[in-house]
């Protein structure tokens, strides 16, 4: 498989950057340092009743995901085959941008969580984890006597 | 094997909103030309693929479920919507584009038209 050596033109590369700078610099980044820009990459969503992450990892099978929830920090990791693969010479990548290779990405959720009750689905291409609030952490109306 | 630039990043397409560009993979073949793009989260209503004169222009709309109530407390991908343009060269075969959406990835296949297929070319001695 040859790779292109010289890139073929400058605004293929400026939009590349393009994408780079918007993924690098348009949310403030995480504890867990340079994530951004990783793979997958996640969504983090707040509901009254559960915290939802999404997760942005097209292609993949989900029974090879790997989705650990330990007090309070989820991980996910799994592998993504390249479909660059099948080396011939008669073929060429003019681009590669797509991820390929193993991949973890970590976060920690908020205290109020209850470990036995989340839910992931896979669909289009994004793993969706669903993480239920405590009970007790709940919201409630309280009534006056 | 011909060295022609086949599949150039075009620019002056007035994007009139904004929109995610998604990483794409461009081998090319002896037959044709294969485009993977990953469009995590698009379902197969909300893809539109387009092929006007030499651009090909690929555009999907997320659709995520999500809770009612919901605030994003971190967000990466920060825009509803996927946009790409990239212009065909000539030898490509427009009419015969084949695509294949699973799971956010989108295969496209755009094969050479037959006169753009390589062949040998025998060299007659005198």
């Amino acid at each position: 498989m040859y790779r292109s050596l010289f890139p073929r033109d400058v605004f293929a590369e400026l939009d590349r950057l393009q994408r780079e700078m918007q993924q690098a610099f348009e949310v403030s980044p995480s504890i867990r340092g340079f994530g951004r820009g990783g793979f997958p990459a996640l969504n983090v969503g707040g509901a009254p009743q559960s915290v939802e992450i999404y997760a942005f990892a097209p292609g993949l099978d989900p029974a090879t995901v790997d989705v650990h929830l330990e007090r309070g920090v989820l991980s996910l990791s799994g592998e993504r085959k390249s479909t660059l693969t099948a080396p011939n010479e008669k073929t060429i990548a003019h681009i590669n941008e797509r991820f390929a290779g193993r991949f973890r990405r970590v976060i920690s959720l908020p205290d109020d969580i209850d470990p036995n009750a989340v839910t992931a689905n896979y669909r289009d291409g994004v793993l969706h984890i669903s993480v239920k609030r405590r009970e007790s952490a709940q919201p409630r109306r309280i009534n006056i006597q | 094997m011909s060295e022609k630039t086949v599949a150039t990043q075009e620019t002056q397409t007035p994007p009139t909103e904004a929109a995610l560009l998604p990483p794409v993979d461009v081998v090319e073949d002896s037959a044709g030309i294969t485009l993977y793009a990953d469009l995590p989260g698009v379902t197969k209503d909300r893809l539109n693929l387009r092929v006007e004169a030499d651009t090909l222009t690929i555009e999907g709309q997320l659709n995520l479920a999500m809770p009612e109530g919901m605030e994003a407390s971190h967000a990466e991908v920060s825009l509803p919507r996927y946009r790409r343009v990239f212009t065909l060269s000539r030898e490509l075969d427009t009419e015969k584009v084949s695509a294949e959406f699973d799971q956010g990835v989108l295969m496209l296949r755009i094969p050479k038209t037959e006169q753009a297929q390589p062949r040998k070319i025998a060299i007659n001695v005198a």
